[in-house]
């Protein structure tokens, strides 16, 4: 198939640089975070030289990950359900339950700290996720035995929790249902008309979905795929959009989380499965080659059928994952260099890559769904 | 690392939200979008199509009075020249008339004048034949009032008569 025209297109070169600079500017976090992801635990135990020392790894590590509370703002927290599948059944508490008071003060617990006893089982949370609880602490108090990258050997139990991600999925099908089906009702009662209100915000987005990614590369059989097309196209969008947002109801990293990516590939990948062709499965196992070449085209055909989703995966999920962190250490500017002058210059970075990443935002929106529809496209293509 | 990591639970949600998603949009909006702008697109198309088809029946009606103008035209042309020859057929029909007309008048009156004038003559012959009567009388009776000059004209006479 010829897909020459997708890198043609110019939103394709704004991307290779947008890309480029966003994986120059967020090449020095990542290395912090990796460095500072094992001084975490030692710094642990010494807490008074943690609190001088500012951790711009951790901090946006632990911002851009999944967790069973949503920080709202200073000391408050909305605290979610803990849902789990254990041994004993499903076991079900709030993430509340994590906390002790010392001193007058609520400290939530997320070292294994505290314990939970529930169906008479013990329960801890360290770093977000939970484990079943050693019956003794260890030397630092924490109810799990450590290995040497400090990362607990626990069991875990099955976590059906409503993390923040999960309740930030919801609150992101419940936009998108509330803005879509008045837009639908906006087609009801402006029949035949032109479109109005929020109708008329998003139809032009639903006709570029249809003209400029599914009819180029799915050809006239594109009305079988718009459903998916367009749902994938509003979810990454509107996602990525909410993840922008730094108070509630958005500041999560949905989009930028390797199980989201992963569905939302996987789905393209049945689907460029499911409706291939007998050209597209003549194309890899039979490929118009010699056939001794096969030997080595076959498995590079069959590693190309998971290469493409895979590919479609790690690109979302780095993409937005590397711009919340870009963000965030922009903003901790503040906190390293512990001076408020440097606020203006981190402000104004922040806002400049805000811009960028509003852009970037439709962008891997528009990349998932014109390259889903490429591959679904190649599967589907007629040869004559 | 821990980010490459799917979590199962969110793996889960994600799944079912998702499908739940596509599923409900594809049914109560995607469906009724998509169907309502494509038969807007058609609408348009066919709007377009008539607004087409119309403004050629414009033109072709437009020719047509155009057409129709020139025609007319020429049948006025056509009736003006035909008045035309008529008028003038009738204005040479009448002078001709007039002429033969007058011509028959004026032979009329010459037949008339001659006849006229032949029976002045005959009158005027008849006057002179009486008057040149009556002088020949008046002669005749002067010169035959002596008896000689009877004689005389009786021995001419009588001469010619011997000649006989």
């Amino acid at each position: 198939m010829d897909c020459s025209h997708v890198f043609e297109f110019k939103v394709n070169r704004l991307i290779v640089v947008f890309t480029l600079f966003l994986a120059f500017f967020s090449a020095t976090p990542a290395a912090f975070a990796q460095v500072d992801s094992l001084q975490t635990t030692e710094s642990t135990h010494a807490e008074t030289k943690a609190e001088k020392k500012f951790d711009i790894g951790k901090f946006a590590l632990h911002h851009i990950a999944d967790s069973h509370s949503w920080h709202v703002i200073g000391h408050t927290y909305i605290d979610l359900p803990i849902i789990l599948y254990t041994k004993a059944g499903i076991v079900s508490f709030s993430s509340a339950d994590f906390t002790t008071v010392e001193e007058g003060k609520v400290v939530r617990d997320d070292e294994a700290k505290v314990v939970v006893e529930r169906n008479g089982q013990r329960f801890v949370k360290m770093h977000e996720k939970i484990y079943y609880a050693s019956d003794v602490a260890n030397d630092h108090g924490q109810f799990v035995t450590l290995d040497e990258k400090h990362h607990a050997t626990n069991a875990r139990p099955l976590d059906l929790s409503i993390t923040k991600n999960v309740c930030t999925l919801f609150i992101s099908i419940i936009i998108l249902l509330v803005v879509f089906l008045s837009v639908a009702k906006g087609y009801r009662t402006n029949k035949g008309k032109s479109p109005k209100g929020i109708q008329s915000w998003m139809e032009p987005i639903i006709l570029f979905v249809r003209d400029d990614i599914a009819i180029p590369n799915l050809g006239h059989k594109y009305e079988r795929f718009m459903p998916y097309l367009l749902t994938v196209f509003f979810f990454i969008w509107f996602n990525n959009m909410l993840g922008l947002v730094p108070f509630l109801p958005g500041g999560a990293n949905l989009t930028g989380n390797i199980a989201v990516t992963m569905i939302l590939a996987l789905a393209t990948f049945c689907l460029t499965v499911f409706n291939g062709n007998k050209y597209y499965w003549k194309h890899i196992f039979m490929p118009d080659v010699p056939w001794w070449m096969y030997i080595v085209m076959v498995p590079v055909e069959l590693f190309g059928i998971f290469t493409k989703p895979i590919a479609l995966m790690i690109r979302l999920f780095a993409n937005i994952t590397a711009g919340h962190i870009l963000v965030l250490s922009l903003i901790c500017l503040v906190f390293v260099f512990n001076s408020l002058y440097i606020a203006p210059v981190s402000i104004a970075f922040a806002v400049f890559i805000g811009a960028i990443e509003l852009l970037v935002a439709f962008i891997q929106a528009f990349i998932f769904t014109i390259l889903s529809a490429l591959f679904i496209g190649m599967a589907i293509e007629e040869h004559h | 690392m821990e980010l490459l990591l799917p979590e199962f639970g969110l793996v889960i949600f994600q799944s079912i939200a998702f499908l739940l998603l596509m599923f409900l949009l594809a049914k109560f909006a995607w469906k009724p979008i998509l169907g309502a702008i494509k038969e807007r697109e058609q609408s348009i198309d066919e709007a377009l199509n008539k607004a087409e088809l119309a403004k050629q029946e414009m033109a072709r009606l437009t020719a047509q009075n155009e057409d129709l103008m020139k025609e007319a035209r020429a049948e006025r042309d056509l009736l003006l020249k035909e008045a035309k020859t008529l008028k003038d057929n009738i204005v040479n029909e009448a002078k001709t008339q007039a002429h033969t007309e007058g011509a028959k008048l004026i032979e009329k009156a010459k037949i008339e004048i001659e006849n006229q004038k032949k029976a002045a003559l005959a009158e005027l012959k008849n006057q002179v034949s009486t008057l040149s009567l009556e002088i020949a009388e008046r002669i005749l009776r002067d010169q035959l009032q002596d008896k000689t000059k009877q004689e005389d004209l009786v021995a001419n006479l009588l001469k010619d008569v011997e000649l006989n």
